[in-house]
């Protein structure tokens, strides 16, 4: 299916671990079942801002199966919630972000109260309503639009200066404003805990995260506990997009509740409280401004970010940072600054702050091409860079203009109007937009534990997790790959903590981090195989290890295959049931430092608008992904097809809403909250490079969850101005913001 | 299809867990208006439930106020069938009662007294996969597979109601099912394949 690679005869197709997934045996977190298990829901609060005065728990307490009511009066004391340094002991550091159950403060409308405990859920949800909050409020703001043009409500801002600030004498120049509304990630499976105290100072946790260790290090540091007594298990997780990345609250208070309980907890939050719970991507406002010469040639850019946090917490994403560096331009200059609201904290959301950034400087660029009379790709050639300007450092590998030439031909671009709202088809106006993602290509530090047996089976370990991309599959084919041998033969085992140490999985580096570390580890068991050959296989002791390979499950001779041995008789010759090393990968050699690695990624869109009612209907996408070799093609293929419904979401119909006068989400439902649906899927192609990057790592591949997203908003919004000569700055392109009516613009 | 056996001691349970359900499922903030300062209800009594689930004929005590959901999931360890809102919003609880697919967030379990219930873990009566299965594992019709019990269950009511005839109205059929990682696609050729193969699922 892809690759010049021979070993692709080696690979399966599906999903490794698909068989669990598509009959049920798959098990989520909230799914584990441990014995006397109790049930936890939360009570929140119903304002945004203000104080407790008293909170009446007397009559829920007294209902059946409930077993307690966790609230400020009566919350343990938890090592972590202490906010003084020095009373804290040295294994302890601070919670970040709201300390559940701790004080009487509501911070945000939503925020949990109290945790009720009972003996089943129903009880536990029954009791819910007899919570009986009195409150003294407090004034509060939610509203970003109205809060931002205060410049005394913003921290701030952090700058970057790079040459002339704005071009003033330019042939051409545009400038705009982009508005982007809070999205929420919305993963299918809810946010869920299961907390058991093993002993005293043993916790056991099930946690939806995205990252094993970082929750096990987050836990172990709040409640003053060695990390080896904090043991996490997230097995499979039901997609996540960013909302799992950090611990938040529902994990202390399982504990908290588990502790004061002495038995598991569950701790499940329900689909509204997904909405102001586990984070968010931030409102934001941004200004653009390009200044080109008649050639097309940048003379400046000038980018400028607001975009909130809560008012307890600092959040800030890379909203800014492609402006500087995505295109060849002397003179960048850019400002980002926060606003802090009355509402819960952000968090990353899929192509964090770059799918913010891209929209408006794919949008702006969109603009400029239709001022200078240019074809928008043409534009982007004109200022193509194989050297990244912020840094001077080339690119490791930059196939940007292949995606052009790609998508070009596959979404028909020459049938593109020049001039917008030219083109009907069946009474339509037909509109082609594209736009560019682009993503950096890192590489961590991770641990991997090969077990070659000596029944020729090898498992894999590392404690990453799997939120749906397909890690298990790709790092079983990259073992598959170094070793030569059946992946059926192997097995990686991620999602518990006890596994040697690796990455959270986000920001598009699990592939390049873990796959190095599986890649390292595979090599350093075919070494350990060739020096057990030479010492044991006969005729094999005056040979180096040079002079052998591994694959079939063989060690063979290079010079003459039909001198060779079977692993497991080599094992049997060394009377070892098995191999087992653990080695550790380290991040960017000095000489892959010599580079600047992305994923870059071009989306290509063909839609039609009802000239009667403003209606869009994406007709077709191409999309095209640069992520050096592609590993799994089927899940990189899905993936690119997710980030287009995401996209497709976060352009068309994606948008917190909140009544400001009471600060209260009034869409936190997918009843209300759109996200796309099947109906609103048009033929995708997705499509790669797939050219090896040995630059950023030895397997030559880079990442592609964040790229799939980045930059699809704008394609969209792109192709809706070819379409009507209506350009939407602001997030989602609803019908109502083309003002067709009756079919007139 | 079986018939519901209406008799007159699954009449007494309706009424009852009726007026449990209207207080259980109506928004808390409504309710609160005058519940509130209600008395407290007295403690739940357990029912009694027959219902066949994957072809096992079940004689259970139950909590009244129990969706199908919670029984099958939190009871029952079928957990297959997934909780994604409990609204009946987003299809990942879809099950087969008496064959016909449904959202079982939206179902107390008492009122399918009798009734025959299938969940993903009894499509296949086999160690093979059910061929709706083979297709999604085919086509790569998921990626973090949660939404994934819920679309095939509706898929293969698609299937057998003849709403698979195109691909438009796959997808409309289909349009109860949200899958956020966007495998729509995919699961869309799945489906397609299965009913283009003509055979009885």
């Amino acid at each position: 299916m892809n690759t010049n690679n021979t070993n692709t005869i080696f690979w399966e197709d599906e999903r490794v671990d698909g068989a669990d997934k598509v009959t049920g045996k798959a098990r989520y977190t909230a799914e584990h079942s441990l014995p006397n298990l109790a049930y936890a829901v939360f009570v929140t609060s119903n304002i945004a801002k203000g104080t407790i005065k008293n909170l009446d728990v007397s009559k829920a307490l007294s209902m059946n199966g409930v077993l307690d009511i966790i609230y400020y009066v009566n919350c343990p004391a938890v090592p972590g919630y202490n906010s003084n340094a020095a009373e804290r002991p040295k294994n302890v550091t601070e919670w970040r972000g709201h300390k559940v159950l701790y004080d009487n403060k509501v911070r945000f409308f939503g925020q949990p109260i109290a945790l009720i405990v009972a003996d089943s859920l129903e009880n536990a949800n029954a009791a819910i309503r007899f919570v009986k909050p009195e409150y003294e409020t407090e004034s509060f703001e939610t509203n970003f639009d109205k809060a931002r043009l205060n410049p005394a409500n913003l921290k701030p801002g952090v700058t970057y200066k790079r040459g002339v600030d704005g071009v003033k004498t330019a042939a051409a120049s545009v400038e705009s404003e982009y508005n982007i509304p809070i999205e929420v990630h919305n993963p299918m499976e809810l946010q869920a805990t299961i907390a058991y105290w093993e002993a005293e100072d043993k916790l056991l946790l099930y946690d939806k995260t995205q990252g094993p260790k970082s929750t096990q290090s987050a836990v172990a540091r709040t409640f003053g506990l060695p990390e080896k007594n904090v043991r996490v298990i997230a097995e499979n997780v039901g997609g996540a997009f960013g909302s799992s990345l950090r611990s938040w609250s529902n994990v202390p208070a399982a504990c908290i509740a588990a502790k004061k309980l002495n038995r598991p907890v569950k701790l499940v939050l329900t689909r509204p409280q997904m909405f102001t719970l586990i984070g968010y991507r931030p409102q934001s406002w941004q200004k653009v401004n390009i200044a080109a010469d008649a050639e097309g040639n940048f003379l400046s850019i000038n980018h400028e970010a607001i975009s909130n946090t809560s008012r307890y917490e600092d959040f800030r994403e890379g909203i800014v940072d492609v402006s500087k560096f995505l295109y060849a331009c002397e003179n960048v200059n850019t400002k980002y600054s926060l606003l802090p609201l009355d509402l819960s904290t952000p968090i990353w959301m899929r192509g964090p702050g770059e799918a913010t950034g891209c929209f408006a400087l794919e949008s702006a660029i969109d603009e400029l091409s239709y001022k200078l009379k240019m074809d928008p790709i043409a534009l982007r050639l004109k200022n193509f860079t194989a050297i990244n300007p912020e840094n001077k450092l080339p690119f490791s590998d930059n196939n940007i203009k292949a995606l052009y030439e790609y998508g070009m031909t596959k979404i028909g671009w020459k049938n593109r109007p020049m001039v917008p709202g030219t083109v009907k088809e069946n009474g339509m106006l037909i509109g082609y937009g594209m736009a560019v993602g682009v993503f950096g290509a890192g590489k961590g530090t991770a641990s991997v534990r090969a077990v070659l047996a000596n029944d020729g089976k090898l498992l894999l370990e590392c404690a990453v997790s799997d939120m749906g991309p397909g890690t298990t599959t790709s790092m079983t084919k990259i073992a598959g790959e170094a070793m030569q041998m059946p992946i059926a033969k192997i097995k990686f085992k991620l999602g518990d903590s006890d596994l040697p140490p690796g990455p959270s999985q986000g920001g598009s580096g699990t592939t390049s981090t873990v796959g190095s570390a599986v890649d390292l580890a595979c090599k350093t068991l075919q070494q350990k195989l060739k020096e057990l050959a030479i010492q044991f296989a006969s005729g094999f002791n005056t040979l180096t290890a040079d002079a052998l390979e591994v694959k079939n499950e063989m060690v063979i001779v290079k010079a003459d295959s039909s001198k060779k041995i079977e692993i497991p008789a080599l094992l049997k010759l060394a009377n070892q049931d098995k191999i087992d090393l653990t080695i550790n990968s380290s991040g960017k050699t000095p000489e892959q430092l010599k580079f600047t690695s992305n994923s870059f990624s071009a989306h290509f869109v063909k839609l039609s608008v009802n000239p009667k009612d403003g209606k869009i209907k994406v007709l077709q996408v191409v999309t095209t992904g640069d992520a050096g070799k592609i590993i799994s093609p089927k899940t990189a293929r899905s993936q690119m097809l997710g980030g287009v419904v995401g996209g497709i979401g976060m352009a068309l119909s994606e948008k917190l809403e909140i009544d400001h006068t009471t600060g209260q989400i009034i869409n936190a439902s997918f009843g209300a909250y759109h996200v796309p649906l099947h109906s609103q899927i048009p033929p995708t192609d997705a499509w790669f490079v797939n050219k090896p990057d040995l630059n950023v790592n030895d397997i030559g591949a880079k990442g592609i969850g964040e790229i799939a997203l980045i930059g699809f908003a704008a394609a969209i919004a792109n192709a809706v101005y070819n379409a009507t000569g209506k350009r939407v700055r602001d997030l989602p392109i609803t019908a109502d913001k083309l003002g067709f009516k009756n079919g007139k613009a | 299809m079986k018939p519901c056996n209406y008799n007159d001691a699954r009449r007494g349970f309706l009424k009852k867990s009726a007026a449990i359900a209207a207080l259980y499922l109506t928004p808390s903030s409504l309710v609160k208006a005058f519940a509130i300062e209600a008395v407290v209800p007295a403690p739940i009594a357990k029912e009694k439930l027959t219902i066949t689930i994957n072809g096992k004929l079940m004689h259970l005590e139950i909590d009244a106020r129990s969706t199908i959901l919670n029984l099958l999931r939190e009871e029952l360890s079928f957990t297959g069938t997934k909780k994604g809102c409990e609204m009946g919003q987003c299809g990942a609880c879809t099950i087969h009662i008496n064959g016909k697919r449904t959202k079982s967030c939206m179902q107390l379990a008492i009122s399918n007294q009798n009734n025959v219930i299938t969940t993903i873990e009894g499509l296949s009566s086999t160690e093979q996969l059910h061929p709706m299965q083979a297709a999604f594992l085919k086509h790569d019709a998921f990626q973090c597979g949660y939404c994934t019990s819920g679309q095939i269950m509706s898929a293969v009511a698609c299937v057998r109601e003849g709403q698979a005839k195109t691909r438009d109205s796959i997808k409309t059929y289909m349009d109860t099912n949200i899958c956020r990682c966007g495998a729509y696609q995919n699961i869309v050729d799945a489906i397609e394949e299965v009913a283009k193969t003509g055979i009885k699922i």
